[in-house]
């Protein structure tokens, strides 16, 4: 199934033609994602590399039936280009834009409240769900289709994850960068809830960083509501306090959001965390390995156990359909082991 | 972005936020004057970005000019230490001199933005001229907290609650009302990332001034406030940072001497957290970004190996816009122009890599070829020792 982005997505991109928004444009439609319109104001009516531009992203919409967007476009404009996305009624926009001032993402926030818009980002490499589709500027060739759900605040920090899991043979069912800002869309949060109903997703590996309270919120939602194994890492366990480290979100400040009090809350829900970067991929492999003997989560330390509900054998989740995958990943698919039938989804009833 | 103390004010007064009278200056007679000019006792501030400066004997109380521009001349010039400074301290340049009043209580103003809310947050406490921090850890009750949604602004409701939080009462209500609506104006205006009146104070006559003020900035917002900007102060920087700086690149001195260059921000820390877990110590945190082009490498090299302390270089590149082959030849530049004997440690991945190591291999110099994280670490950590 995957998670926000698959063979149904249609993508408009909104600073198409930009130098970035092309190189990427091009990128996602060679992975096969429908990239169905660009908007670049003042160009409506061009085609641009084969792809129709409009003036407007509710023209996309209009006309093309665009459904997901991607943002590339300068900061002091991104704020606006997420409103309008937001307002052409588009389901997912992606933005990758970095620089973005904090007070206008407080207010195109707000603004999405109560909307039918999933914001990822902003600075941030978007998401792909392997062999289905790319939004987003990651490697295409580092993924392989699979059954692991990764999230991350960061953007090379994830291909180096994605990179160790795929060496490992272990395959992803939708890797999700959540973006490095102060204020973002899409939270750990959101992408844990996302990740647990996913019936194609067996384990997610969740990286954080210093700065914030995130993964402290994410600890306690995985506690309450998640019963997939998740692993972890935080990176930032050396970074000095008070100083930005790059993310404008990645900063100790007042001696609080450390990635000790991070890894900690999350150990305490009983994440498998990780203290070293390079173990982030064997981490998952051991996880996945031993899952039909891990004791249940709600034997663990620290686990509630009253609202634990056990629900019957959840869904087999039979191989990916064939037709929808580009040749040659569909065979390289790994069923990463079956799901154990006292663990199905929890489920938010 | 952040700024001196006097700078704050000055905005803080365009704001109408009540402030003690003052002026900053820059050498002993200037301050006798200024103390002339305001008449009667005055404080003589170091301005320096770092908080502590009164411990750290950076703020004196001169009941008369001349002793103004003596506790001027022992300021003037120091290297103030305190806990924010570092050990070596920073030279003062400036002294804000300002009328001394008598203070009848200390309370706390702040106003920062809400990560979890998505939004700012103004903080109130009767517990001023303390760290706030320690506060909000025993104390969480002594904190009165309003958030604002800027679609309507601060409105008069938020205002009082934060008034009445201070412990206020009658017209000095109305007073601190008045304040607290002055200084989110000038946060939202200003683009903040922290505006801090810390203490604010109620003189002995029940006026209500900034007796202290810290604003940051918003570093994405600077393009929109070419007035703020120019408020930089450079000397308060690391050289190295704002050499980096010039270049986009980000670029942080740790004090190890493993020195490092990785793309992407979450790599950079993860770099620096494998550093330290193979036995070594990062020396620097620096991110050329995604797409950087050959003259960045070439430079971000140059402000890396300018770092004494640095024995080794370990450089992690994850390709994904940028390419190896772009990062080989920036680096090869740098290494013949720079003449760098130092051990340097690659690790890349990613788009064009075996391009990228065949130039490397081909260049003739002395390179260190890693694989994957751990290896690459441990190599860099073990040429750092043996140097």
């Amino acid at each position: 199934m995957s998670i926000l982005v698959d063979q149904t997505t249609r993508l408009v991109v909104q600073g198409l033609t930009g130098r970035e928004g092309t190189f990427h444009a091009l990128a996602c439609r060679e992975y096969g994602t429908r990239v169905v319109a660009g908007v670049t104001p003042g160009k409506g009516g061009l085609v641009h590399e084969g792809i129709p531009v409009f003036d407007t992203v509710a023209a996309a919409v209009a006309r093309e039936g665009a459904n997901a967007s991607i943002i590339f476009v300068p900061p002091a404009a991104a704020a606006d280009a997420i409103l309008e996305a937001a307002d052409a009624g588009i389901g997912v926009v992606v933005c990758v834009t970095e620089g973005i001032p904090t007070l206008d993402m407080v207010r195109t926030q707000r603004a999405l409240q109560g909307r039918p818009v999933r914001l990822i980002g902003p600075n941030c490499p978007g998401l792909i769900s392997p062999g289905k589709a790319k939004v987003g500027i990651m490697p295409a060739r580092i993924h392989r289709p699979g059954r692991v759900g990764v999230v991350s605040r960061s953007g090379t920090l994830t291909y180096e994850a994605v990179g160790q899991l795929t060496e490992r043979g272990i395959g992803q069912s939708t890797c999700l960068g959540i973006g490095g800002d102060p204020i973002i869309g899409t939270t750990f949060v959101d992408a844990l809830r996302l990740f647990q109903a996913d019936t194609e997703t067996d384990a997610i590996l969740m990286i954080g960083e210093i700065g914030g309270t995130a993964e402290e919120e994410a600890a306690a939602f995985v506690r309450a509501s998640v019963t997939k194994p998740v692993i972890g890492f935080i990176c930032g366990q050396t970074a000095p306090p008070g100083r930005r480290m790059g993310h404008a979100g990645a900063i100790i400040s007042g001696g609080s959001g450390t990635a000790a009090e991070k890894m900690a809350a999350m150990r305490r829900a009983g994440i498998v965390v990780v203290k070293s970067p390079a173990e982030m991929g064997k981490a998952v492999e051991r996880a996945l390995s031993s899952r039909p003997h891990v004791p249940d989560r709600a034997a663990r330390p620290h686990a509630p156990t009253g609202s634990r509900s056990v629900r019957p054998a959840a869904p087999s989740t039979g191989p990916a359909r064939k037709g929808n995958r580009p040749a040659g990943t569909a065979g390289r698919m790994r069923r990463t082991g079956r799901r154990r039938s006292s663990r199905g989804p929890k489920g938010r009833v | 972005m952040k700024i001196h103390e006097y700078q704050a004010k000055a905005i803080l007064a365009e704001a109408g936020v009540p402030i003690p009278r003052g002026r900053v200056a820059a050498s002993p007679a200037e301050v006798k004057a200024v103390a002339q000019e305001l008449g009667g006792p005055v404080v003589v501030k170091a301005q320096i970005h770092a908080g502590g400066r009164g411990k750290g004997g950076g703020v004196k109380p001169a009941p008369t000019p001349e002793e103004a521009e003596q506790v001027a001349s022992q300021i003037l010039g120091m290297m103030l230490r305190t806990h924010q400074t570092g050990p070596e301290g920073q030279r003062v340049k400036r002294v804000l001199v300002e009328e001394a009043m008598a203070i009848g209580r200390e309370l706390y103003l702040g106003i920062v933005i809400d990560r979890v809310a998505g939004l700012p947050v103004c903080m109130a406490s009767a517990a001023g001229g303390m760290d706030i921090e320690e506060v909000a850890r025993t104390r969480p009750d002594a904190i009165v907290k309003v958030h604002v949604d800027p679609a309507t602004g601060i409105r008069g409701f938020h205002a009082r609650k934060l008034a009445f939080g201070l412990g206020l009462h009658g017209d000095q209500v109305r007073a601190a009302a008045d304040f607290v609506t002055r200084l989110y104006a000038a946060f939202e205006a200003k683009d903040c990332s922290l505006a801090e009146i810390n203490p604010l104070v109620v003189t002995d006559g029940g006026r209500l001034l900034a007796l202290d003020a810290k604003m940051n900035f918003d570093d994405n917002a600077l393009f929109r406030h070419p007035e703020v900007l120019a408020l930089r102060d450079l000397d308060e920087e690391s050289p190295l940072e704002v050499e980096a700086s010039k270049y986009g690149l980000n670029y942080i001195k740790l004090d190890g001497n493993v020195g490092c260059m990785v793309n992407g921000a979450g790599l950079a820390m993860a770099t620096m957290d494998i550093i330290k877990l193979a036995g070594g110590e990062p020396a620097n945190f620096l991110d050329v970004g995604g797409g950087a082009s050959a003259e960045q490498i070439e430079s971000a090299f140059r402000i890396l190996v300018s770092d004494a302390r640095v024995k080794a270089v370990l450089i992690n590149i994850f390709g994904g816009i940028l390419r190896c082959d772009r990062l080989a030849e920036g680096v090869i530049r740098a290494v013949r122009s720079l003449k760098v004997a130092l051990p340097i440690v690659i690790r890349m991945e990613g788009t064009n890599v075996e391009l990228g190591q065949q130039m490397l291999r081909e260049s003739g110099l002395n390179f260190i070829a890693a694989r994957g994280m751990r290896d690459a670490a441990a190599k860099a950590v073990r040429a750092a020792t043996a140097a």
